[in-house]
């Protein structure tokens, strides 16, 4: 039996044992799911959007029965506190896709809604149906397993005019002595003149194989601002499919950073429409791979309406035989005049092994814009190594400083500054090949 | 404190300098001119140890032992400066974390703790009064979209806080205006004592007013083909360097 005959008899199988809740909003999604595998399979590495990186060992493994559910009881406090010090955040925990019962939000502000989304899709599901699947593409291959497979999430809605003092702090983990493929499916909708921070941090919590499929939805609303922060630290043998899919409306603005720390393969993919006019949106992220890692950075950038903004800015550091890639797509669709659209990827490569693929994409049906990309793939600078060795710095420390001034352009994207400084410990450590996990975290990842 | 002998040192195959002596005592201040391309700035990158320059005969002792087998950051550690005729930006690192490195690990290497915060800090105010540096440079990173000058001052500044014994200042007068160009020599003599020592190359006999050398070499293709006191420099400056072939 092939893969694709595989994976539909578990989506089927799936899809019975689960069958109760089949008329509820996410269980109408679950065919759909199945009917997308049916028509396009799973992503193979001769898919164009798949060149780079190969997810068939993966899914050939027997994903069967450890789909689902959780049973897993944590105690929050004992096992975890991954807590930024100084950082006064609402913090909540997610584990293997799921909103744990326990988190407390009462101190977020009364009209803004937070929780799993299987529990707000029952008693707020006109507000998850007029969002849920409009920023992501449900015929997309990994999403189609998704609506499948997800059971539950992140639901955030912000209404109008709330502006969130304090960020929003998710820890999403993947925990367990089994192996297991995490469904997860996160929607963040924030309404007209609204504004929040989230840091997003996923982890794997046990040196167990983890295959986590979460899938993002964004929806800002004109003159929403978001800023979104990922950290990404998992496990070697974790492979992590990224997807966040982000429909902006007039005057929105979208800010995203992610810090791809540590895993084994991670793809993270990052689809942004500017809807309507005076969008912008400034998307970055730096990649850090060492032995046998990979990270694959996708995006792309739909300009559909005149006046909007995109900026990217997309970095690699790869050691040892680590590899990665980064595709940046640009559509400026007709009528969108006056567009700006910036595009940079700058990779360093430290041994001879480790490699990188950059394909810059641009398509541009309107005459007045202004575009540029630009790709750079380049070995450490052998005069400033020179430069600080004459300065009596070991060539090791030499090379450390200059790696992590590499990085470093992406960590002064971030805005919040407690964070800013705990993702540039995390950097450090993890340049330097120390465990990289956060300071209060007893558990050991990496 | 420096013998050079017969030193030879070539690039990608090709050969620079072709048999170099000179040796350096203890307070003495060597002036090095010569025409351009004739290998100043190499025989400097070398004895800084810059690996791209391949020594192919000769040998260099300092303090008795072999320099050319020495790490360039051992080197500095054990008191040689060179101040860059072309200093490298290096965006993103700071010029704070820069120095504190650099500081710590001299310290490190004669066994002492870390700079104290609080005495680095005094230690960068000092040394920025002594050479007179913009105090909002060492805000930025290493260099970057520092104008020719500043960049100058900079190196005078990192000599100024690693308090070299042999300093090797590579044209570090071009590209300063008069009064910085005061500032700086003004640098170069308050840190100079009899226990150390300093190369000076340079262009223009101007510096030398302010720099007073022992002793003037003629670098040309390669060799020093002429050594002189102070007054030669004086004679150069007026001659050109044909006279010399
Ligand atoms: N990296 C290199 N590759 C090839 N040739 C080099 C390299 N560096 C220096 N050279 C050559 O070596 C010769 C000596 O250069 P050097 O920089 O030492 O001269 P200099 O005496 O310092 O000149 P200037 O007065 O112009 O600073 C020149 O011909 C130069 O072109
Ligand atoms: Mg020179």
């Amino acid at each position: 039996m092939d893969l694709k005959q595989k994976y539909i008899q578990l989506l089927e199988s799936f899809n019975d044992s689960v069958s109760k809740e089949s008329d509820s909003l996410l269980g109408q999604y679950r065919k759909v799911g199945i009917q997308g595998l049916k028509t396009n399979g799973l992503p193979t590495s001769s898919d164009e959007q798949w060149l780079y990186t190969n997810l068939e060992p993966i899914f050939e493994y027997d994903w069967n029965a450890k789909t689902k559910g959780m049973d897993e009881k944590v105690n929050l406090d004992e096992v975890f506190s991954c807590d930024v010090p100084n950082l006064d955040t609402h913090v909540v925990l997610l584990i293997n896709g799921h909103y744990f019962k326990q988190n407390n939000t009462s101190d977020l502000p009364s009209e803004v809604l937070m929780g799993g989304l299987a529990d707000f899709s029952s008693t707020h599901s006109d507000i998850i149906k007029k969002y849920l699947f409009k920023a992501a593409d449900v015929n997309q291959k990994m999403n189609a397993l998704n609506a499948t497979l997800a059971q539950d999430g992140l639901f955030l809605f912000i209404p109008k005019n709330v502006q969130l003092e304090k960020p929003i702090q998710i820890i999403n983990i993947a925990y367990g002595n089994e192996e297991y493929f995490v469904n997860q499916h996160n929607l963040i909708v924030v309404e007209e003149g609204s504004k929040a921070q989230i840091a997003f941090c996923d982890h794997t919590l046990n040196p167990t194989k983890f295959f986590v499929n979460q899938l993002t939805e964004v929806h800002l609303e004109a003159n929403a601002h978001l800023e979104f922060y990922n950290v990404q630290n998992s496990n070697a043998d974790t492979v992590q499919v990224s997807s966040i899919c982000v429909n902006q409306h007039r005057d929105s603005n979208f800010l995203s950073n992610i810090v791809s720390l540590h895993g084994g393969t991670i793809r993270n993919e990052l689809r942004v429409k500017l809807l309507e006019s005076g969008a912008s949106c400034d998307v970055s992220g730096v990649n850090l791979t060492d032995r046998k890692q990979h990270v694959d950075s996708h995006t792309q950038i739909d300009h559909l309406a005149p006046h909007c903004d995109s900026n990217q800015l997309y970095k690699g550091i790869y050691d040892d035989e680590g590899t990665g890639a980064f595709t940046g797509r640009i559509v400026v669709h007709p009528g969108a005049q006056k567009t700006t659209a910036f595009q940079s990827n700058k990779n360093m490569l430290l041994t001879s092994n480790a490699k990188v693929n950059t394909r810059p994409q641009l398509e541009i049906y309107a005459d007045d814009v202004k575009c540029s990309h630009g790709a750079t793939t380049g070995q450490l600078d052998q005069k400033a190594m020179f430069y600080l060795r004459a300065r009596g710095i070991e060539k090791n420390e030499a090379r450390m400083l200059m790696m992590y001034a590499f990085a470093n352009e992406i960590v002064s994207k971030i805005k919040i500054e407690p964070l800013a400084i705990r993702i540039e410990g995390l950097i450090n450590r993890r340049l330097r090949g120390e465990l990289s996990r956060c300071a209060n975290c007893v558990i050991q990842c990496g | 404190m420096l013998q050079i002998k017969n030193l030879h040192a070539s690039i990608d195959g090709k050969d620079i300098l072709k048999g170099i002596n000179l040796t350096v005592n203890a307070g003495e201040v060597h002036a090095i001119m010569g025409p351009n391309g004739s290998g100043k700035s190499t025989l400097s990158a070398v004895l800084a140890g810059n690996e791209a320059f391949k020594v192919t005969e000769g040998e260099v002792h300092y303090f008795g032992k072999d320099l050319l087998e020495m790490s360039a950051e051992n080197r500095s550690r054990e008191g040689i400066f060179l101040s860059f005729q072309y200093p490298i930006e290096i965006p993103g690192v700071s010029m704070v974390n820069f120095m504190k490195t650099a500081v710590n690990e001299h310290r490190k290497y004669k066994g002492l703790d870390p700079i104290a915060a609080s005495d680095f800090l005094k230690l960068m105010r000092d040394k920025k009064e002594l050479v007179g540096i913009d105090s909002q440079l060492t805000n930025r990173s290493v260099n970057e979209g520092f104008s020719g000058g500043e960049k100058k001052k900079n190196e005078i500044f990192q000599m100024a806080m690693l308090e070299p014994i042999l300093a090797i200042l590579d044209e570090t007068d071009s590209g300063l205006d008069i009064d910085a160009l005061r500032v700086v020599a003004n640098g170069v003599n308050k840190l100079k004592t009899k226990d150390n020592a300093a190369i000076v190359i340079t262009h223009y006999q101007r510096l030398l007013d302010y720099i007073v050398p022992d002793f003037v070499h003629v670098l040309s293709q390669g060799k020093i083909i002429k050594t002189g006191g102070k007054e030669l420099a004086l004679e150069l400056e007026e001659k050109g360097y044909d006279w010399l072939k």
